[in-house]
């Protein structure tokens, strides 16, 4: 029931910016699982996480993809740590509208990272071996919520991008076409 | 559909500015492989040998190799050939970092340049879009410095970007082309990329890249990356780091450095400096490390760590290659400091870390020696960094005697003459090698060193320990989880090697015996260079993740042809012959393959015929080396036998050689 409090067990993947040496295996393997069928191809720009890099400022930052978000940021904030100054999307999660990162790069529909579902543990631990990726899962109490099933996600963001009505159209034309 | 490949090049004439995505035929992969093989057809089919490395007909040609842009552990290696200035032969440059498996994503295998364009441009692919672009704007600029402020023009952060730097654009004969965090240095390709009037070549791409058969494929790599943490955990006993463990991550993390500076020489390589390595160098070197270094870095999908990114005081930050830590260093007797930050700017400038710290340390061998005089070096420092600096600097800007010094050590020789030619002592085909001196002919390295056409003893060697163990229990304990072997007998070879004694160097292993060590050491460069893989995991380090009992089913998997040990074998052979075909008809010959006179104090000239006469007719060459009629049917590549019989190098029918080798008409006369 929703407003109920239930234990829950959240899986996070705990990132280690200073061990990452910014090879992408992770991207690699990401995109990889999630190719259908499973393995037949990859492509980094499909991946679920992805290693925001700048070599030369020394910014190194693997990112796996959160929620998808329609509106982008007002103000996007610099910060410096250890005299290294970082843009604040590089801590983002978020697919949304201001970068091209977590978007399927031909439809543009937003990934989301699902932890590999089915695996042990992600993939991209497994494959960063220099452990800038560690696995952990702790128990948190949590409100409980209907959750939007991944299509869903796709159709809001596509409404987001061009309107109920374009999308309600395209809908009624695809399933006059495959009625044919 | 293709698999692991795109089977799609691009082909560029620069002086036109047409541009075209060319369809590649899948049995030139299948016969050739892809990366250096099917490059080096290209070669054959389309660069005449009369033609110039200076020349338009000179092809340019940027490949990926065949697995690159898989999930396969380290496969990322961008194979560049062309002819080069300064051997005159073909030269295959690789290089590391991020962008050949970039290619494969925009849908290329290979981007193939042709003609010379009539001002300075870029190549800008993004997947289906790919257009030259004017870049007089980014003339002189350094290479990294290119990168960047192209990524910046083009709003693509994620765009992977070759660039050539001064060196390159004024066709200094030893310039790399530099990309991330790799270059890829010898024969001089960046020298021709700045005769094509060329600065970058920019990739950005989004595409798949597909597997034949996928969870075999996946399985393939899982074990790879398994044997990796093994090896990283197990390190072999008994061996110096660099041979120890994987890749050559050691460069940039390890500070022991006694025995690249006590064992290769200094200055114009020549000075063995034997006591070198003291606890105070290991302070001072470890201090200026640990301030300069900021991160050990890898190149895509590989965990190794074998560059880092360096901030010398003053400087901006770059991206070294492993070796070139040293190069500069021993080249000026100065210490790390110094190295690490004249590296800065050889980087930006686009030198090769060997060739360069090596000419510099020549002309002022010639200035201490009186060949060259003060006047030829008007205006330069009296300090020795200084000095350093200031040749550099005329060298890339090819300004008075840099312009003479930026042709390499062998050309710069032939133009100052006086004797300049004996201080000229460390090329292999008119190319400077490592700067290794040493006492004991050995009969393993005399033949990589003579017959390579790599021009890199580092890209041929590996596989095979470098010594013999020194207690017969210490081979048998080395021998004993060695799978990587292509065949047992290789097992006793190296358990009946002695230090000392009836089975030690120069004598063993005998002259077959080094056949086959040879021959097992390249055949794993040479498949490297196909399928794009760095050879840190596979042909350079002992006992690798890759090896030839797996490279076949990596194949199989991922790019979808049958394929076995022996089909992959024949493979290489018929490229690796190719690769000497275009350089027989270039001219190459037995006289070329020598090793510098003063290589080895001690030698054995009747041994070393012997051993090139063994080594030649094991790979089905004449006695002058080239390849025979039979062995070049055999291998399908009748149209090489033709073009031969035709030209005269070969007469039909024939095995003897044309003309006797100059050596031995010596031994008969």
């Amino acid at each position: 029931m929703p407003g109920e409090k239930k234990t829950k067990t959240v899986k996070t993947i705990k990132v280690d910016v200073d061990k990452c040496n910014g090879c992408r295996a992770c991207e690699v393997i990401c995109s990889a699982f999630h190719a259908a069928p499973k393995y037949s191809s990859n492509n980094p720009e499909r991946s679920r996480i992805r290693v925001i890099r700048e070599p030369l400022k020394d910014v190194y930052v693997p990112v796996y993809a959160g929620e998808y978000t329609p509106a982008e940021c007002m103000g996007r904030d610099k910060y410096i740590i250890d005299g290294k100054e970082y843009d604040e999307c590089a801590f983002c999660r978020a697919s949304c509208p201001s970068r091209s990162l977590f978007k399927e790069p031909d439809s543009g529909l937003p990934l989301k990272c699902d932890m590999c579902e089915g695996e042990d543990e992600p993939l991209c631990v497994k494959w960063c071996i220099v452990d800038a990726l560690t696995y952990e899962e702790r128990e948190e109490e949590v409100e409980e919520g209907e959750e939007m099933e991944e299509m869903e996600v796709g159709l809001e963001a596509l409404a987001d991008k061009f309107g109920m009505d374009k999308i309600r159209d395209a809908m009624a034309r695809l399933s006059q076409h495959k009625k044919d | 559909m293709r698999y692991g490949e795109t089977g799609f090049n691009l082909e560029i004439d620069l002086t036109t500015g047409n541009i075209e995505r060319v369809e590649t035929d899948p049995r030139d992969t299948e016969l050739y492989l892809g990366g250096l093989g099917t490059n080096a057809k290209l070669i054959w089919d389309r660069v005449p040998p009369e033609a110039d490395a200076f020349s338009p007909e000179n092809l340019l040609i940027f490949a990926s190799g065949l697995l690159c842009g898989t999930p396969a552990t380290g496969c990322n290696r961008t194979i560049v050939t062309t002819i080069s200035p300064q051997t005159k032969l073909m030269a295959f440059s690789m290089m590391g970092g991020f962008w050949a498996p970039e290619l494969k994503y925009a849908g290329y295998d290979k981007v193939i340049f042709r003609g010379k364009s009539p001002e300075l441009v870029y190549l800008y692919i993004n997947n289906d879009k790919v257009e030259l672009r004017a870049a007089e704007h980014l003339r002189g600029r350094g290479s990294v410095e290119t990168a960047e402020l192209i990524r910046q023009e083009l709003k693509e952060p994620k765009a992977q970007v070759a660039a050539i730097g001064m060196a390159g654009e004024n066709r200094v004969f030893f310039a790399s082309i530099e990309q991330g965090r790799s270059s890829a240095s010898r024969g001089g390709i960046g020298a021709v990329m700045g005769d094509k009037n060329l600065k970058a070549v920019v990739v950005r791409g989004t595409k798949d890249i597909s597997l034949a058969r996928p969870a075999e494929f996946m399985e393939l790599c899982q074990e790879v990356l398994e044997y990796i943490k093994f090896r990283n955990e197990n390190p072999v006993p008994g061996v110096m780091p660099i041979l120890a463990g994987l890749g050559s991550p050691q460069e940039m993390k390890v500070h022991d450095e006694k025995w690249h500076t006590e064992n290769f020489s200094w200055g114009n390589s020549r000075t063995r400096r034997k006591e070198f390595w003291s606890e105070e160098v290991e302070r001072d070197w470890t201090e200026t490390m640990d301030k300069m270094r900021t991160r050990l870095i890898s190149c895509y999908n590989c965990p190794m760590t074998c560059g880092a990114t360096i901030s010398p005081p003053g400087m901006p930050t770059y991206m070294m290659k492993c070796f070139s830590k040293l190069t500069y260093t021993m080249a000026a007797f100065a210490d790390l400091e110094f190295g690490l930050g004249i590296a800065q700017s050889a980087t930006e400038y686009g030198v090769d870390g060997f060739s360069a710290p090596q000419v510099m340390a020549f002309a002022l061998e010639l200035l201490e020696n009186g060949i060259l005089t003060d006047e030829d070096f008007p205006g330069m420092p009296e300090d020795n960094e200084g000095r350093f600096y200031w040749l550099l600097d005329h060298i890339v800007r090819r300004e008075g005697i840099g312009d003479i010094l930026a042709d390499g050590t062998y050309w710069a020789a032939q133009r100052i003459g006086k004797g300049a030619e004996e201080y000229a002592h460390n090329n292999i085909k008119k190319h400077e090698q490592l700067p290794l001196k040493l006492s004991m002919l050995n009969p393993i390295y005399f033949i990589m060193y003579a017959t390579g056409e790599k021009i890199n003893i580092t890209q041929i060697e590996g596989q095979f320990p470098q010594a013999p163990f020194p207690k017969r229990e210490h081979r048998e304990a080395f021998v004993k989880d060695w799978f990587q072997v292509p065949d047992e007998k290789f097992k006793q070879y190296f358990l009946d090697w002695e230090p000392r004694g009836e089975n030690s160097i120069p004598y063993y292993p005998t002259p077959p015996m080094v056949c086959d060590i040879v021959d097992w050491q390249e055949r794993m460069h040479y498949i490297d260079d196909a399928l794009g893989m760095c050879a840190g995991l596979s042909s350079f380090p002992l006992k690798p993740p890759y090896h030839i009992h797996n490279y076949p089913k990596f194949i199989s998997a991922g790019a979808g042809y049958d394929m076995d040990e022996e089909k992959l074998t024949q493979a290489i052979k018929r490229y690796r012959t190719l690769v000497r075909a275009n350089n027989t008809r270039r001219g190459m010959r037995r006289k070329d393959e020598q090793p510098p006179k003063d290589h080895w104090k001690k030698r054995f000239p009747e041994l070393e015929q012997e051993l090139l006469d063994t080594y030649y007719a094991f790979k089905g060459w004449n006695s002058d080396g080239i390849p025979t009629e039979t062995t070049l049917r055999e291998l399908g590549l009748d149209y090489v036998a033709d073009d031969f019989i035709e030209r005269g190098i070969l007469t039909k029918d024939e095995e003897a050689p044309p003309q006797k080798a100059a050596a031995d008409q010596e031994k008969e006369a």
